[in-house]
C-alpha cells in the first residue's frame, strides 16, 4: 500500500513538472521530448492500476508512433531547432486564468463526489481474476465490442489513406 | 490508493493541455497539448475500470488510443499542407474563415 503510494507520487510529479515544461518550455523538439516523459508516466500509472495490456500499447502506440509521427511533423514544418522567443501567442494571462479555473471546478467537483474512497484492492480487477485482465480485455473485444472494434479499424485506414491524400505533394 | 489521486492527476494533466492548446503558436505543438488532454481522460476510463471491477473501461481506453492516433496522423497532414501552402503553422494565422 505505502510503496503503491510512494511510486504513484515520484511519477505523479515527475509528469506534473514535464507538462508543465511542455507548454512553457521555448524549445520545439524539448517540449516533444517532454512529452515522451509524460506518456511514460502515464503508462507505468496504467501498471500501477493494473492495466498492463493498455500500458504496453500506450508504449509501442504513443512512445513508438505517435512520438515519431511529431518528431517528423516538427522536421518536416522546418521548426526551428534551438531556443525560439515567441512560441506563444499574446493570451498566456487569459489561458491561465481559464486552464486554473477549470482546475479548480474539476478538483473541487472531484473532491465533493469521491471524497477520500480507496480501491478495493481484492476486487477482480486488481487481482487479475478468470485469467488476468488482459484476457478478460479480450474477450470484451472480440465478444461484446466486436463491432466498434471493426469500425476502428475502418477508421484508421481511413485516417492513413486520407494523411497521405492530404499530405502527398503533387 | 486513493481513487482521487488518479482522477486530481489527471484533471491537472487535463488543464495543463487545455492551456497548451490555447497558448500555442506552433501547430504541432497544438496538436501535443491535444495528445496530453486525450492521455488524461484515458486515466480517468483506466482508474474507474479499476473502482467499478470492470475491464470494459480498459477497451474503451484502447479504442481512444486507436483514434488518437488517426487523429495526430491526419492533424499532422493538415498540418504539412497549411505549411506548404503557406509558409507558417501558426493557428491564429489560418483566419479566412472568421467573420
Amino acid at each position: 500500500m505505502l510503496a503503491q503510494n510512494i511510486i504513484f507520487g515520484l511519477l505523479a510529479v515527475a509528469m506534473a513538472l514535464s507538462a508543465i515544461k511542455l507548454v512553457t518550455t521555448k524549445n520545439v523538439v524539448h517540449a516533444a521530448l517532454y512529452l515522451v516523459v509524460v506518456l511514460a508516466g502515464m503508462a507505468a500509472q496504467y501498471i500501477l492500476l493494473a492495466a498492463e495490456f493498455v500500458a504496453i500499447t500506450q508504449v509501442l502506440v504513443y512512445i513508438g508512433a505517435i512520438m515519431v509521427l511529431v518528431l517528423f511533423g516538427i522536421m518536416l514544418t522546418r521548426a526551428p531547432i534551438g531556443v525560439t522567443p515567441e512560441l506563444d501567442n499574446n493570451s498566456r494571462l487569459p489561458s491561465a486564468i481559464v486552464a486554473l479555473f477549470l482546475f479548480g471546478s474539476l478538483g473541487a467537483m472531484l473532491l465533493d463526489a469521491f471524497g477520500d474512497e480507496r480501491f478495493d484492492l481484492n476486487n477482480g480487477v486488481a487481482t487479475g481474476a478468470s485469467g488476468g485482465n488482459m484476457i478478460r480485455t479480450a474477450d470484451s473485444i472480440f465478444s461484446q465490442y466486436l463491432v466498434p472494434f471493426e469500425v476502428v479499424s475502418i477508421l484508421l485506414l481511413a485516417a492513413l489513406v486520407g494523411a497521405i491524400v492530404i499530405a502527398r505533394r503533387d | 490508493m486513493l481513487l482521487n489521486q488518479f482522477l486530481i492527476l489527471a484533471a491537472f494533466l487535463f488543464c495543463v493541455g487545455a492551456y497548451g492548446v490555447l497558448v500555442r503558436k506552433h501547430a504541432v505543438l497544438v496538436l501535443m497539448s491535444v495528445e496530453l488532454m486525450i492521455n488524461s481522460v484515458n486515466m480517468n476510463l483506466i482508474a474507474f475500470s479499476l473502482r467499478n471491477d470492470n475491464v470494459i473501461g480498459h477497451v474503451f481506453a484502447l479504442f481512444v488510443i486507436a483514434v488518437a492516433a488517426a487523429e495526430i496522423g491526419v492533424g499532422l497532414a493538415i498540418v504539412l499542407l497549411i505549411y506548404r501552402n503557406r509558409r507558417s503553422v501558426d493557428p491564429g494565422e489560418v483566419s479566412e474563415m472568421k467573420g
